[in-house]
C-alpha cells in the first residue's frame, strides 16, 4: 500500500490544475454574473426585472447537470463548433451560481437602511455615484458570508465535471485510480476528500480575510452570527438573508 | 424514426421520448422522497445528539459533518458505490443513490435544525425543568413542536435542491430524467430533445415547489 | 428663497399637507413647529426631493423644484433635474446619516469632490475649515462608528456645509443626541445662523433654541399653517388656541 501511494498522488495532482481552473473560473464568472444580476433586480423597470428573474429562476430551477450536459451536448449543435469541456464547465459553473449570487446581491443590496440612501440623496450624488460609493461598499459586508457557501458549493460542482471528460481531480480517481489500484479504494478516496477539504479551507481562509476588510471599511467586526446564518439558510432564498 | 433528422427541433421524435423521460422523472421524484426522508431525520439526530455535547462523540459527529459538507456529493456518492462492496456490503446504485443523498443533505439539514432549536427562546426550557419534565419529554413535548415549524420552509428548500442533485446518480447507472435521455439520444444521436425535456421537466416541478416554500416562509415570518 | 404654492401631499388617503402656502425670504431663520405627524418632516423632505408632491408647486431660488419647464409645460421634474437643484439644497437628519463605509473626511469630501467637481486638495482643505469650525479638527480620519452621537451629528452639519448650500434644512437634529450633548450641538447651529446668510428650515423641539434662533416660527396643524409669527409672538402671544395648548405640552413635558 505505502508503495502505491507514491503512484497514486501524483495522478490525483494531475487532476488538481483543471480543478482549480474550474474553481476559479466559475467563481470569477459567478461574481461577473451576480453582481449585475443582483442590481438589475432591483430595476425600476419592469421588463429588466422580468428578463433577469427569466435567467434566475431558469437556473435555479433545473438541474446543475441537465445544465452542463446541455451546454456541452446540444449547444455546440446550435452553435455549430464544439467547446473545450473545461470551458464548458466554467461556463456551467459560473452561469449556475450566478443564479444563486444573484439573489445573494438583491438581498444584500436591499438590507442597507434607507436612510443611507437618502444620506446620499441630499448630498446631490448620482444613482450611480450612490450606488457605488455608498450603498455597495455596505453591501458588500452582508454579501460576504452567503458568498462564500455558495463558492464552497461551486467548488465541490467541479466535481460533475468529471461527467463530461475533464480530467479533473474526481475523474483522475474514478477512471484512472480505481481501475488500477482497486486494492487501495479507501486510500484513494481518502486522498480525494483531502484535496477538497483543504480546497475549501483555502476558499474560505481568503473569503474571511475579504470579511475583515470589507467590515473593517464599514467600522464593524466581522460577524460570526452572520456567518452561521448563511450555514444555516441553505441553497433557498429567502427574501429576508438568512433563513430561520 | 427520427434518427438523421437534421432540424433543429423534431417535435415527433421529443413526443415520443416523453413517457421515458417521465418514467425515470418518477425514479427521480421516488430518490427524492426517500433521501429526503433519510435527511430530515438523521439530521435531526446529529442536532440533537451534538446539541448534548458529549466528549469524543461530538467531536466526531462535527469531523464528520464538516467532511460531507466540505467535499462533493459525486465523490461521496462513487465512495459508497466502490468501498461498501470491499466490506462485503453490495447495494443495488438505487439504495447508493438515497444513502449517499441522504446523509450529504443530513450535514446541512442539521444545521438547519440546529439553528432552529436555538431560536426557541432559553425561557422554554427553564420553564420545562422547572415543571420537572424528563429530558425526552423536553424535547418532544415543548423545544421541537416549536422548533420543527420553522425550519419547514429550509428543508423544503433543501429537498427542491436534493431533486436537482438526482442526476449525479447516473455516474454509478441509475436510471433518472438524464440518464433516460442519454439512452434515448445514443439511440438517435439526437440530444437536443432529451435534455431540453430534461430541463423542463426539473424547471417544471421545482420552481412552483419552491414558490410554495416561499409562501410557507413568509407566512412563517409574520408568525 | 423657497416658496411652497398649494402643495398637496398625500400617504395614500392620509392627506398630509393640504394646499400649503408660505415664502421664505433669502437668509431668514424659519423654524417649524407642530404635534407629532403634522407634517414637518414631510416639508423638508419635499424640498430635499426626497418626496414628491401630488399637486401645487415648490420652488427654490426661482427655479422650479417639484416640477420642470419642458416646452410651456410645467411636468413633474425628472431625476437630473433634481440632481441640478438638490445641489443648492443640504439637509441634516435626525439619526445623522453619515456613510459608515467612508472616514469623517470621506464624508466631507466625497461629494464635494464627486458632485461639484472640486479638487481634491481643495475638498480635503474645505473639509478641515469645516471640522475646525464644529471642534473636530483632529478626528477627520476618524471612523464615524468611533464618534459619540454629538460628534457624528456636528460631522453631519460640516458634511452639509461642505457643499456651500443655499438653503440648510434640520429635521430634530437634537432629538437622538444625549441631553447633556444637545447644548454644544444647538450653539454651532447658532454660530452658523450668525455667521452665514444660509437660509435655515429647522424643525425642532427645544423652544428655547428655536425663540433665538429663528426669524420666524410657523406652527403647523391638519397638514396647514395655523400661526406664522416672530418667535417674540408665538412664545409669549399666540392667536390660537391650538398654539397655545401645544406650547404648554411641549414646555411642560
Ligand atoms: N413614507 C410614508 N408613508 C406613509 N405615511 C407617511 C410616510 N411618511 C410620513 N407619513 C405620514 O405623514 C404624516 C406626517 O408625517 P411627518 O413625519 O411629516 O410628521 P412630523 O410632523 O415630522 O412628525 P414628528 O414630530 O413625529 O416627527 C404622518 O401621519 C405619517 O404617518
Ligand atoms: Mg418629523
Amino acid at each position: 500500500m505505502s508503495d502505491n501511494l507514491s503512484r497514486i498522488v501524483p495522478v490525483l495532482l494531475q487532476g488538481l490544475p483543471p480543478t482549480v481552473i474550474a474553481t476559479v473560473g466559475g467563481i470569477v464568472l459567478t461574481i461577473l454574473l451576480s453582481v449585475p444580476a443582483g442590481l438589475l433586480l432591483l430595476s425600476s423597470r419592469r421588463w429588466v426585472r422580468v428578463l433577469v428573474r427569466i435567467y434566475v429562476e431558469g437556473f435555479r430551477g433545473t438541474s446543475e447537470v441537465v445544465q452542463l450536459f446541455w451546454i456541452y451536448f446540444v449547444l455546440p449543435v446550435l452553435i455549430g463548433f464544439q467547446l473545450v469541456p473545461l470551458w464548458a464547465g466554467v461556463l456551467v459553473l459560473g452561469l449556475n451560481h450566478g443564479a444563486y449570487g444573484a439573489e445573494i446581491v438583491r438581498g444584500a443590496v436591499q438590507s442597507v437602511p434607507r436612510a443611507q440612501y437618502e444620506g446620499a440623496i441630499a448630498l446631490s450624488l448620482s444613482p450611480a455615484q450612490r450606488m457605488r460609493r455608498v450603498i455597495f461598499p455596505q453591501a458588500l459586508v452582508e454579501m460576504l458570508p452567503p458568498m462564500n457557501n455558495l463558492f464552497i458549493q461551486l467548488l465541490k460542482s467541479t466535481a460533475i465535471l468529471a461527467l463530461i471528460t475533464v480530467p479533473e481531480v474526481t475523474r483522475q480517481a474514478r477512471d484512472v485510480l480505481i481501475p488500477n489500484y482497486g486494492d487501495d479504494t479507501i486510500l484513494i478516496f481518502g486522498l480525494v476528500f483531502l484535496v477538497y477539504l483543504v480546497l475549501a479551507a483555502i476558499l474560505t481562509a481568503l473569503m474571511r480575510l475579504a470579511e475583515r476588510i470589507a467590515s473593517r471599511r464599514v467600522g464593524r467586526r466581522p460577524s460570526r452570527a452572520a456567518r452561521v446564518a448563511a450555514r444555516a439558510a441553505g441553497p433557498g432564498v429567502s427574501d429576508r438573508m438568512a433563513g430561520i | 424514426m427520427a434518427a438523421g433528422s437534421t432540424s433543429l427541433w423534431d417535435w415527433d421524435y421529443a413526443f415520443s421520448i416523453i413517457p421515458d423521460l417521465l418514467k425515470a422523472l418518477l425514479t427521480t421524484i421516488e430518490i427524492t422522497v426517500l433521501g429526503s426522508a433519510v435527511a430530515f431525520v438523521l439530521g435531526l439526530v446529529i442536532a440533537v445528539v451534538r446539541r448534548a455535547r458529549i466528549p469524543v462523540v461530538d467531536q466526531v459527529l462535527w469531523a464528520l459533518v464538516e467532511v460531507i459538507r466540505s467535499t462533493p456529493l459525486l465523490v461521496q456518492i462513487f465512495f459508497l458505490f466502490f468501498v461498501l462492496p470491499r466490506f462485503g456490503l453490495t447495494l443495488s446504485a438505487f439504495v447508493v443513490g438515497v444513502t449517499a443523498l441522504g446523509v450529504h443533505y443530513a450535514t446541512y439539514t442539521s444545521e438547519v435544525y440546529r439553528a432552529g432549536i436555538d431560536a426557541v427562546p432559553k425561557g422554554q426550557w427553564e420553564a420545562a425543568t422547572a415543571l420537572s419534565l424528563p429530558r425526552s419529554r423536553v424535547w418532544t413535548g415543548v423545544i421541537l413542536p416549536q422548533a420543527i415549524p420553522r425550519v419547514l420552509p429550509a428543508l423544503g428548500n433543501y429537498a427542491i435542491s436534493m431533486f436537482k442533485e438526482v442526476p449525479l446518480l447516473l455516474a454509478i447507472g441509475v436510471v433518472e430524467v438524464v440518464n433516460a435521455g442519454r439512452e434515448l439520444g445514443s439511440e438517435t444521436f439526437r440530444f437536443t430533445e432529451p435534455y431540453t425535456i430534461a430541463g423542463v421537466l426539473f424547471l417544471v416541478l421545482s420552481y412552483p415547489a419552491s414558490m410554495l416554500v416561499r409562501r410557507l416562509e413568509r407566512r412563517a415570518a409574520v408568525r | 428663497m423657497i416658496t411652497f404654492d398649494a402643495v398637496e401631499k398625500r400617504f395614500g388617503d392620509n392627506v398630509v399637507l393640504r394646499e400649503l402656502s408660505f415664502d421664505v425670504a433669502p437668509g431668514e431663520h424659519v423654524t417649524l413647529i407642530g404635534p407629532s405627524g403634522s407634517g414637518k418632516t414631510t416639508i423638508l423632505r419635499l424640498l430635499m426631493t426626497l418626496e414628491k408632491v401630488n399637486s401645487g408647486t415648490i420652488s427654490v431660488a426661482g427655479r422650479y423644484l417639484s416640477h420642470m419647464v419642458k416646452g410651456d409645460k410645467l411636468v413633474p421634474s425628472d431625476e437630473k433635474y433634481c440632481r441640478e437643484v438638490r445641489m443648492r439644497i443640504g439637509m441634516v437628519f435626525q439619526q445623522f446619516n453619515l456613510f459608515p463605509n467612508m472616514t469623517v473626511r470621506g464624508n466631507l469630501i466625497e461629494a464635494p469632490t464627486r458632485v461639484l467637481g472640486l479638487s481634491k486638495d481643495e475638498a480635503n482643505a474645505r473639509a478641515q475649515d469645516l471640522l475646525d469650525l464644529v471642534g473636530l479638527g483632529e478626528k477627520i480620519d476618524a471612523h464615524p462608528t468611533q464618534l459619540s452621537g454629538g460628534q457624528q451629528q456636528r460631522v453631519a452639519i460640516a458634511r452639509a456645509l461642505a457643499m456651500r448650500p443655499d438653503v440648510l434644512l434640520l429635521d430634530e437634529v437634537t432629538s437622538a443626541l444625549d441631553p447633556e450633548l444637545v447644548a454644544g450641538v444647538l450653539k454651532l447651529l447658532r454660530d452658523i445662523g450668525e455667521s452665514t446668510d444660509i437660509t435655515i428650515l429647522c424643525v425642532t423641539h427645544e423652544m428655547g433654541f428655536a425663540r433665538d434662533f429663528s426669524d420666524r416660527v410657523m406652527m403647523f396643524d391638519g397638514g396647514r399653517v395655523i400661526e406664522d409669527a416672530p418667535p417674540e409672538k408665538i412664545f409669549s402671544d399666540p392667536d390660537h388656541r391650538r398654539t397655545q395648548d401645544f406650547l404648554q405640552a411641549v414646555l411642560n413635558h
